[in-house]
């Protein structure tokens, strides 16, 4: 093997001074790109943020925004980054101002002020300017959009969070600025137009991703490896039981940042491809353990209105573009968001190793507080989805935040009626005890039942004593329970006033 | 010298310009102090040891076994100061503490090759500790009597007796929150001995000069060995006016000891640990009303909780009582203050300084009087603005009051407030879920450091032979636009174009003894001392140019880099070649400006005098939406009028206003500080010391709608050309939406009751209150049962 190679900015560096626990952030500073700033170094702030070539379906690449702050700089080898420094350069002495759209219009808008935090803003930016599927993104809609202040009426959130460009604003729902207050950042995101057809980042976006290198590398008493393939991994899993896996470290990134940990031995599983597989069968729905949020969210296009209402919720952009069902519900984190949510959809995940597989439903597989059934050697290939999905279904984040923000409380319903009546439930709760779980004894006051408001307020009641919350400081224990109990009231009136005009 | 407030025509001030560092910002290019690291070699890196109790004496420190970890190169102790071990001005602040005062207090700092053997070796240092007892919330300090520095008192009038004779009298009381700074750009330092011998610390500081002054007394040496350099900070707020100091002289103590140079940089978590917040405050009052709802009095107690130190507790507390009253006229006033000394981080200033404290009181207190008066609470607010000939109960007369009305009036057009309450009342009769209300609240705030000797700043500006202009100056840039507005002074006073005027970071051996950019005072104070140096530099020039025009001096007119003679058509002259000529006439191109406030007083012992030159305004409109099943609301639209004189720079104070808005509204409505106050092994450790754990607003808590607009015409005389102080006043102009959420609280419960909220207003606060509105039974005006039930909230009040 030739060495660890990354090429920032379209020059190839060598990588061979980073260890097996150097983050990407502090390889890109050792380099002299200081662009990219550690503001909390778990993935909250953004101001770390860099654009990373992602495979995008065959031939294509996409340009997506990542924390720098919490992957190893070795999961990027062979890989291609863009950072703040490469998307354009100031005047200075021999060198001409050569903005990129993106910045230019940060600059001319005031939306630094600081500006500690704007390189990340930048690139986080930079990936929806590049997105293919925004509006105006295209052909269409060529040249700034002007835009004045949001529009005023009773719907208006959704207008809020979306410009008339097509910029999503959750795309940077995981940059912080303590500066501007974001209405000048908001108001450059919507101000943008199309690439410019001979911009080289939008047509490189036209060529397959960089292939992943079977990277491997030992210092000191620290291993980073790549396994090529699966047959691989289940090797070295069998051998070293106690290896972390990691795909977009969004979780073990914060326990070497924040708690020190130093594993032996990391296996990056990202980029294999049979964990990296979407396939909706007659049945069932299964979604690979490997692939990002954002691919899945991507690739289900809305096909399971539950999900679609989890994504926007989950974390933030830069997250969810790092972050992999398998990593979320196999670290088993009672306020992981996609647990409540895979519980009332009734779906299993499809345990393996080297001596086969198996499935378990999710019920059954959480045993205690960031414990699951999977086994030494084992890893969680695959969440399987059974259908058809019940028609009616929500999902309630409790949080002090609406963009990005960690749960007090999560509950997801996925209710069927039959004529009127509740002909079945499922209710999946996060941050309410020490794994995730299910609502039995609501669900049971309720099945059968007629969906009425009466039935509601009984189940409510109910639902208030399930689980054993406790006083925390994103929540007192009180506030959870009642969460719980109005989750149901309020599931009830959407329900009701589905089918009326009132809808806000 | 000419006026201060006159402005030239087409002055290069009051135009619209971007953040003089926008494109290197934007390319990732702009240099923060840690970014310096990579451009030095062997730089060493430093990890404290931090102590796990908020109060315990230091028995023992043994710090060999750090030196057995490789890469380790050396344990920093209290035995190494050669001076004073002290990293404050007050002296009690130990830079090593035999005493840990705090859950976190770094009691030794261990040098390493990287920053991982530093950690290693912090790990490995042995540390004895005796646990003493501790006061953590300010309920446990007051009960304990255990205060710290003065205890003044605010007086006019006769309280009681405004009291006894007023028609409403009611008391209550509130106890809330601090706030992390959370400036994106941890604490950080970087020091070495440079090749003359000087300690050279580069350093991310609002008070440079006080930073260099801690660093040689910690070090045993003179001002002039240590030279202090601040590229830029990535937010301040406050937070580094007097907490870079010891972080500073860490760095320069390892520098000297080692001769290489050494890093200080805090990661989130012991930034958020080990540096000092806003003050949490208690206060308990009684206030009187006529039978039309006007103050008649208000007797008050402040405590403020300032931690383990003095720090700047005093001056912050001041502030505090010097804003008690807001924009409101207030005939009999008896405020007490007094600072709880606890074991906590040592509080210090952050955006406002006390002043938010102090407005948080009367304001909770409007808002909660309102309905037991039966006045609405804007009509309220209204009725009591300051008059013009009135005074604040410390004695300065509010010059300017017919503003305060006008920009009252102007919001309410603007936000097209009488419509928008009809759609509102609509709205809320149609949805029994979800409710909406705006609230107006208005701005008074003082500019100037109540210490009036801090009122003073320096410049050095240099003109070169090719016209081109250096200018340094005693302020530093955080993000507030400092920077951007001194150019267009300078080039405004020169009469050159912006591109002439280049800015050389702020350091010590340019400008000294400065006072800290702070109290928003940083472009009236440097900005005075620029535009004097250049005016000592242009009026050379004239002198010059009316020899070469043949015209009187005074009739010399510099614009845009050209220079002529009033009424001249025909004959200019280029503002280079004129620099050229004077040159070689011999004539100083150079000049240090030096600028004072004019005109100001206080006894602080007595409270009184004219602390302030002058008194910004403003007053802003917002809406919220709640929701009752879970407490969470949404800003759906907020309009501001801000007074900023004329404004130096609009695009910066436009920033500013909208930037200390919302992060005023994250003080009010999202940012909790939770200690562990249980009797468990983690007493005093502080919750939230992450950006996961505590939460900063983010796009979803800024106003979907959101309008700015600057008061126009607004003139003031006697500041750097007719502008006035932007930096902290609009923070407060957040009242609003917290007064926003508690009428849409009040709206599910009965009219005519009191709505306490506690501060934070998180969710969940706004669900119990909501809770509690709907479980309330009506009552008469004027005798409010309220603080009943089990709420958890920090808010309680009694009426009677």
């Amino acid at each position: 093997m030739d060495g660890v190679r990354i090429t920032v900015n379209g020059q190839l560096r060598s990588g061979d001074g980073a260890g097996p626990h150097t983050r990407l952030l502090d390889w890109l500073r050792a380099e002299g790109l200081t662009g990219a700033k550690e503001g909390c170094a778990e993935g909250e702030c953004g101001a770390c943020a860099v654009l990373v070539a992602r495979p995008d379906g065959p031939g294509r690449s996409r340009w997506t925004s990542v924390n720098a702050c919490l992957p190893p700089a070795l999961a990027f080898d062979g890989q291609e980054i863009i950072t703040s420094e490469g998307l354009g350069t100031p005047s200075g002495p021999c060198v001409g101002e050569d903005l990129h759209p993106v910045q230019r219009q940060m600059a001319d808008r005031g939306g630094s002020q600081c500006g500690y935090c704007t390189p990340g803003f930048v690139c986080s930016m930079a990936a929806e300017y590049y997105r293919p599927e925004r509006e105006g993104s295209g052909r269409r809609g060529q040249g700034g959009v002007q835009t004045g202040p949001a529009v005023v009426g009773e719907d208006h959130a959704a207008d809020h969070e979306s410009g008339p460009n097509g910029f999503d604003l959750h795309a940077l729902s995981g940059n912080l600025c303590r500066c501007t207050g974001y209405r000048p950042i908001r108001d450059a995101a919507y101000a943008l137009g199309a690439p410019a057809e001979t911009d080289p980042l939008f047509l490189r976006q036209g060529r397959p991703a960089p292939p992943a290198r079977p990277t491997q590398l030992t210092a000191g008493d620290a291993q980073f490896i790549r396994p090529a393939t699966l047959e691989e991994l289940y090797d070295r899993l069998e051998q070293h039981p106690e290896a972390r896996l990691v795909a977009g470290a969004t979780d073990l990134g914060v326990e070497v940042n924040l708690r020190h940990e130093r594993p032996p031995l990391t296996l990056a599983i990202d980029r294999l491809e049979p964990l990296r597989v979407l396939d909706v069968g007659g049945g069932r729905i299964e979604i690979g353990a490997a692939l990002t949020l954002t691919e899945v969210e991507r690739g289900l296009a809305g096909r399971v209105p539950l999900l679609s209402r989890l994504f926007p919720q989950f974390a933030s952009r830069l997250i969810r573009n790092a972050a992999s069902l398998g990593g979320n519900l196999g670290t088993g984190s009672p306020i992981g968001d996609s647990a409540p949510v895979l519980l009332a959809l009734d779906a299993s995940v499809v345990l393996a190793s080297g001596t086969g597989e198996r499935e378990v439903a999710l019920a059954d597989y959480f045993t205690g507080y960031r414990r699951s059934v999977r086994k030494p050697g084992e890893i969680l290939r695959a969440v399987r989805i059974p259908l058809p999905l019940a028609e009616s279904t929500a999902f309630y984040k409790i949080a002090k935040r609406r963009f990005d923000d960690i749960s007090s409380v999560a509950v997801a319903f996925a209710l069927q009626l039959d004529g009127g009546s509740v002909s079945s439930v499922r209710i999946g709760l996060g941050g309410v005890a020490a794994t995730p779980l299910r609502a039995l004894q609501t669900e049971q006051a309720l099945a059968g039942r007629p969906w009425t408001e009466e039935t509601a307020a009984a189940a409510a009641a109910v639902m208030a004593t399930e689980g054993t919350p406790i006083d925390d400081l994103r929540a007192s224990a009180r506030y959870r329970s009642a969460m719980l109990e109005q989750s149901v009231l309020r599931f009830y009136a959407e329900t009701q006033s589905a089918f009326s005009p009132e809808v806000a | 010298m000419k006026s201060l407030a006159d402005r030239p025509v087409n002055p290069v001030v009051g135009v619209e310009v971007a953040h003089e560092s926008a494109t290197l910002h934007v390319t990732g290019t702009a240099l923060y102090t840690d970014d310096l690291l990579v451009r030095n070699r062997k730089v060493l890196h430093a990890w404290p040891v931090q102590a796990p109790h908020a109060h315990a004496r230091v028995v023992s420190l043994d710090g060999r076994p750090a030196l057995e970890v490789p890469g380790v190169v050396r344990v920093l102790t209290a035995a190494d100061v050669p001076g004073v071990n002290d990293s404050g001005t007050k002296q009690d602040e130990p830079l090593f503490p035999s005493e840990v005062m705090f859950h976190g207090h770094a009691v030794c700092w261990v040098l390493g090759e990287t920053l991982e053997a530093a950690r290693l070796g912090a790990g490995a240092v042995k540390v004895g500790y005796e646990p003493l007892p501790s006061l953590l919330t300010l309920t446990e300090a007051i009960e304990a009597a255990s205060f710290q520095g003065h205890q003044p008192t605010v007086s006019r009038g006769d309280a009681d007796a405004a009291l006894d004779t007023a028609v409403h009298r009611f008391s209550g009381g509130i106890e809330f929150g601090g706030q992390e700074h959370f400036y994106l750009e941890t604490h950080a330092s970087f020091a070495y001995v440079d090749e003359a011998g000087q300690v050279f610390v580069q350093s991310s500081t609002q008070h440079p000069s006080e930073t260099q002054e801690i660093v040689a007394h910690v070090l045993g040496l003179h001002n002039h060995e240590v030279t202090v350099q601040c590229l830029r900070m990535g937010g301040g707020f406050g937070g580094k006016e007097m907490q870079p100091h010891g972080f500073a002289a860490i760095a320069a103590l390892g520098a000297v000891l080692t001769g290489r140079p050494v890093r200080v940089r805090l990661n989130r978590t012991q930034d958020i640990t080990l540096s000092g917040k806003r003050h949490p405050f208690h206060a308990r009052w009684e206030a009187g009303f006529d039978q039309n709802g006007r103050l008649q009095a208000l007797k008050a107690t402040l405590t403020s909780d300032g931690g383990w130190s003095l720090d700047l507790s005093e001056p912050v507390l001041a502030r505090a009582m010097c804003h008690i009253d807001n924009a409101y006229w207030i005939p009999n006033v008896h405020v007490q203050g007094r600072i709880a000394k606890t074991n906590k981080t040592s509080q210090t200033a952050f955006r406002g300084f006390g002043g938010p404290q102090g407005m948080l009181v009367i304001e909770d207190l409007l808002g909660r009087c309102a309905p037991l008066l039966g006045l609405d609470p804007a009509e309220l607010r209204r009725r009591n603005l300051y008059l013009p000939g009135q005074s604040t109960p410390y004695g300065q007369p509010v010059r300017h009051a017919e503003r305060l009305h006008t920009i009252w009036q102007q919001v309410l057009e603007r936000a097209d407030v009488e419509r928008r309450r009809e759609q509102i009342a609509a709205f809320n009769a149609a949805h029994p879920h979800t409710r909406r209300a705006l609230a107006i609240t208005p701005v008074k705030f003082g500019i100037s450091f109540n210490l009036t000797a801090f009122n003073q700043a320096g410049a050095l500006v240099h003109v070169y032979k090719d016209g081109s202009v250096l200018i340094n100056h005693g302020g530093t840039e955080m993000g507030q636009g400092l920077h951007t507005k001194m150019r267009q002074v300078a080039a405004t006073a020169l009469g050159v174009p912006l591109s002439f005027i280049r800015l050389a970071p702020t350091r010590t051996d340019k400008v000294p003894n400065t006072s800290a950019t702070a109290a928003s005072s940083g472009a009236d104070l440097n900005g005075g001392a620029i535009k004097d140096a250049c005016e000592q530099i242009s009026a050379r020039l004239a002198e010059v140019a009316a020899r070469k025009l043949n015209i009187h001096p005074d009739d010399v007119r510099f614009a845009n880099g050209t220079v002529t003679g009033i009424g001249f058509h025909d004959q200019d002259i280029a503002f280079a070649d004129l620099v050229h000529d004077a040159y070689f006439q011999r004539i100083p191109l150079w000049a240090a400006g030096y600028y004072r406030t004019e005109g100001l007083h206080w006894d602080g012992a007595r409270m009184q005098g004219e602390p302030f030159k002058y008194f910004s305004y403003g007053a802003a409109v917002s809406e919220v939406e709640v929701d009752a099943f879970t407490g969470a609301y949404r800003q759906l639209r907020t309009d501001i009028v801000h007074d900023v004189g004329d404004s130096l720079s609009p695009l910066i104070d436009i920033g500013q206003i909208e930037g200390g808005f919302v992060q005023g509204v994250g003080w009010l409505t999202l940012e909790d500080l939770r200690w562990d106050v249980s009797d468990g092994p983690h007493r005093g450790r502080l919750a939230t010391q992450s950006a996961s754990t505590y939460k900063l607003p983010s796009f979803s808590e800024m106003p979907e709608e959101f309008n700015v607009h600057l008061f126009e015409q607004a003139t003031e005389s006697g500041v750097v050309y007719g502008s006035k102080a932007v930096g902290e006043p609009p923070l407060m102009l957040a009242f609003s939406v917290r007064e926003a959420l508690r009428q849409a609280v009040a709206t599910f419960g009965p009219a005519g009751r009191e709505v306490q909220l506690a501060s934070p207003a998180t969710p969940e606060a706004v669900f119990w209150a909501i809770r509690q509105a709907r479980e309330a039974m009506p009552v008469p005006p004027a005798s409010a049962q309220a603080g009943a039930g089990p709420v958890p909230s920090r808010a309680s009040s009694s009426g009677h």
